[in-house]
């Protein structure tokens, strides 16, 4: 197996070359550029088309060409650019398109900075555009998982036809770490039985996002539900760091799980039974495995993340308010500390 | 009363997608243009044998269902945005795409894609209805109402002072480079049907060879929202919307126009092994035992390459086997022109890749020295250039000021006054890492200048005996 050091957002081409995407359109946008460079570097010199948008707008709705005719195709950017593709989004999740979205977070709202924030959580994972739609979230930790996560989320796009995220910010997309190259590069096909491909075969199909009948499309936002429950059985990913005996279970996902593995090392060298729960999917998220582990006697949550409460929702959410959540964070481009969250959880444990 | 269709070359037989008790009956209102459009469009699909090659993009727009119609495959897509789904589709497929649509998609919310599609000379026909009113919205003002126009947002008439201009798209389109073929037709009576007919054949002509972009403006009929009969409605186009724009050629490059094909994408594991250097992996340095972990922060101005002396170190903890993160300073912290960054060396997983306390901080410059001095680890070390002069040491902490440039113009080697800090930070073994990490970082770093490794590495070998005088 080759290893090379590369950069996070450098193992994001990679896991999508590797996963056979033979499209990239995107637009500058920092912490996410180096994506789109190195696409417009590595498409080329295989034949792959890659095309510099005229926004992001331009960049979601060129996806949504390339993925109605059944090519591979993703697009990177970040928070105000994700918030202008929110639009094609609904229309990918609309016509049922397998599409990936990359988003290196940077902080909010408005301009806001390119320091690295959390705060796309609520656009990214809860829909964000118009509609009754989800999409898939992934959430990596890792350059190696920025890598898997991509390869993962094409996976994902096709076998349920929908538009999947991978959901980093910038300091992942910044690091450099070792990067285990995939084995195999993936052969893709166009599935003809739905996909509009300038074909033959496929010269009855229809993409569209259109029902004007309300029944139809009630029925047709229904059968998504249905999906997204199953994609909620079936999809969930989650890590847990020494959770089983934990009276204080830290969350967190992204970067801020890096800083939490060192934070649970750091307490358990003091004796504070401190645990962490990852999720690797934001959507779907780990309800079960939290309402597992609030059941557990005098558990504390502690959210660990570099947004405003956000995730802590979604925790208080999934195990309904049952034991408490503290929250933890950062905002405006400033990293967690650990030190930061060393404080909170002596605080939490009343040392 | 909808109008009929009668020659449905290239056009469904009949319109099951639109349903209902006319299924051949169309759904626009009588005396639109649009039907006319269609049969021209579907007329040369037919006759060029495309309909097993092609995609039409139905708009937002009264053409938002010009997929009950055509017998091909069809894509339906949001506002304005065709022009950029072609791209998609023609990037991916390499085949013929047609974006059709109307004045408020193309000419208002879609400009930008609609330029920029042309600008790019995308292999796309764009079929741009113009009947200077939105259809389907319900008759507002459009980019190409005339002036005095009256629409139900501009009941007084479009007034220049407030609304601007109309907008003339075949003028716009043809400031371009790229695109071969731009005219503007109409569909008023039969002679300038006759040639919208011509028009629309010989887009459909060049996307059948791919010679490029083509824009078909066709000056069209809308006596809903005009409020006046058909025949009332054709007049006005050739007496008033004529003037305002004119029916003609603006471009026609056809003949000298090449044909060109997108690359085939090659998914082959052995080009990506390729393209990323695979098969030259240096193997790890054998027999590397590394246990704990090091922390390491270096910090200096933008320009003394403090970055790429973190990925040299990065390296040898690679080569070394090692688990290793890199990260860099990046955003607010960059402020000042300072940089630096965080390389975490270590026997097990890391957990957050942000140096807070080094073990050992190399500071290039003093504003770094000052900002970093008191967050390296009692025990640690921290390595400046002697060029700082006196400096205050923090308690418990090491200090070792190294001549750099002065030791690289002794060694002959002006540049390389980086590589002899790379030495004095191996000489520290603080690192953990093995001499010969340190030299295969070398040999990486400059693998692209291979004449530059030896006199690299000799450069190592001063440092270390340097520092072995020296601390
Ligand atoms: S509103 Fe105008 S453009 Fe639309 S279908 Fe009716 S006549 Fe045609």
């Amino acid at each position: 197996m080759a290893t090379k050091l590369v950069k996070g957002n450098t193992a994001v081409v990679v896991g999508a070359l590797y996963a056979g995407s033979d499209c990239f359109f995107g637009y500058p946008i920092t912490p996410a550029s180096e994506v789109l460079h190195e696409a417009s570097k590595y498409y080329p010199m295989l034949g792959r088309k890659f095309v510099q948008a005229e926004s992001e707008e331009a960049s979601i709705n060129m996806c949504y060409g390339a993925a109605s005719a059944g090519h591979r195709v993703f697009t990177a950017s970040s928070g105000p650019g994700i918030s202008l593709m929110q639009e094609g989004i609904s229309y990918l999740a609309g016509a049922e398109l397998p599409t990936v979205i990359v988003d290196i977070m940077r902080a909010g709202p408005g301009l806001g900075n390119i320091g690295p924030e959390q705060a796309d959580y609520n656009q990214v994972v809860k829909g964000g555009g118009h509609g009754n739609y989800r999409c898939i979230v992934l959430a990596p930790n890792s350059v190696q998982e920025m890598c898997d996560a991509t390869i993962k989320a094409f996976e994902l796009a096709d076998k349920w036809r929908i538009p999947v995220y991978v959901l980093a910010d910038g300091v992942l997309g910044q690091m450099i770490e070792p990067l285990s190259f995939p084995e195999k590069a993936f052969q893709p096909v166009a599935d003809n039985s739905w996909a509009v491909a300038a074909t033959p075969e496929t010269r009855n199909n229809l993409v569209t996002s259109i029902f004007l009948d309300f029944d139809q499309l009630e029925t047709f936002n229904n059968r998504l539900q249905k999906k997204y429950a199953a994609i909620e059985e079936e999809e969930v990913l989650f890590e847990e760091q020494q959770t089983s005996d934990a009276e204080i279970i830290l969350v967190a996902y992204g970067i801020s799980s890096r800083i939490c593995k060192s934070a649970v090392e750091k307490a358990r060298a003091q004796g504070l039974k401190v645990g962490l729960f990852r999720p690797k999917t934001l959507f779907p998220f780990p309800k079960k495995q939290l309402q597992a582990l609030a059941a557990g006697s005098g558990v504390t949550f502690i959210s660990v993340e570099m947004s405003n409460g956000q995730l802590a929702d979604d925790i208080r959410l999934a195990i309904n308010c049952s034991r408490p959540v503290e929250l933890v964070n950062r905002l405006g481009g400033n990293l967690l500390t650990l030190d930061q969250v060393k404080e909170k959880i002596l605080a939490v444990a009343g040392k | 009363m909808s109008e009929k269709i009668t020659c449905t070359k290239g056009l469904y037989k009949e319109f099951s997608r639109k349903g209902g008790a006319a299924p051949t009956a169309t759904h626009y209102c009588p005396g639109c243009g649009h039907g006319i459009l269609h049969k021209l469009i579907g007329e040369a699909l037919a006759d060029f044998d495309l309909q097993d090659r092609c995609v039409m993009i139905s708009p937002v727009g009264c053409a938002v269902f010009a997929y009950y119609y055509f017998d091909c495959g069809n894509i339906q897509v949001a506002h304005g945005r065709a022009p950029a789904v072609a791209t998609g589709v023609s990037r991916a497929t390499d085949q013929v795409v047609i974006s059709y649509q109307g004045d408020g998609d193309l000419a208002s919310i879609g400009l930008n894609e609609t330029l920029q599609a042309a600008n790019r000379g995308e292999k796309i026909a764009v079929f741009f209805v113009n009947n200077t009113v939105y259809g389907m919205t319900g008759g507002q003002m459009a980019p190409t109402t005339l002036i005095g126009e009256k629409t139900i947002t501009c009941l007084g008439g479009r007034d220049p002072m407030t609304q601007g201009y109309p907008l003339h798209m075949c003028e716009l389109i043809s400031s371009l480079k790229a695109p071969v073929y731009v005219e503007r037709v109409a569909l008023s009576d039969p002679a300038n049907v006759r040639n919208a007919r011509k028009a629309v054949r010989k887009a459909m002509e060049i996307q059948r060879d791919g010679k490029g972009y083509t824009f078909v403006e066709v000056l069209s009929p809308c006596p809903t929202n005009l409020g006046i009969s058909p025949v009332a409605n054709n007049e006005w186009i050739n007496q008033e919307m004529m003037k305002e724009f004119p029916v003609k050629n603006f471009r026609d490059l056809t003949a000298e126009a090449m044909a060109f094909q997108r690359p085939q994408s090659d998914f082959s594991t052995a080009s990506l092994e390729k393209i990323f250097d695979l098969e030259t992996t240096v193997p790890p340095v054998s027999g590397a035992t590394v246990q704990g972990e090091a922390q390491v922060k270096i910090a200096g101005f933008g320009g003394q390459g403090v970055l790429s002396l973190g990925i040299m170190l990065t390296q040898a903890a690679q080569a070394a086997g090692c688990q290793v993160s890199w990260y860099p300073s990046y955003g607010p912290e960059q402020r000042g022109g300072t940089s630096n960054c965080s390389v975490i060396v270590s026997d097990s997983p890391i957990g957050s890749p942000i140096v807070y306390q080094p073990d050992l901080l190399i500071a290039m410059n003093r504003p770094s020295f000052e900002r970093f001095k008191n967050d390296v680890k009692h025990g640690g070390t921290i390595i400046y250039d002697a060029l700082m002069g006196e400096v205050e040491i923090p308690e418990g902490c090491k200090g070792i000021a190294v001549p750099a440039q002065e030791l690289a113009d002794q060694a002959g080697n002006s540049k390389g006054a980086n590589t002899i800090m790379f030495g004095v930070m191996m000489a520290t073994g603080m690192t953990k890492l093995p001499d010969e990490a340190f030299v295969k970082a070398l040999e990486e770093s400059f693998a692209k200048k291979p004449k530059l490794i030896p006199i690299n590495v000799e450069l190592l070998k001063v440092a270390k005996a340097w520092a072995a005088k020296h601390f």
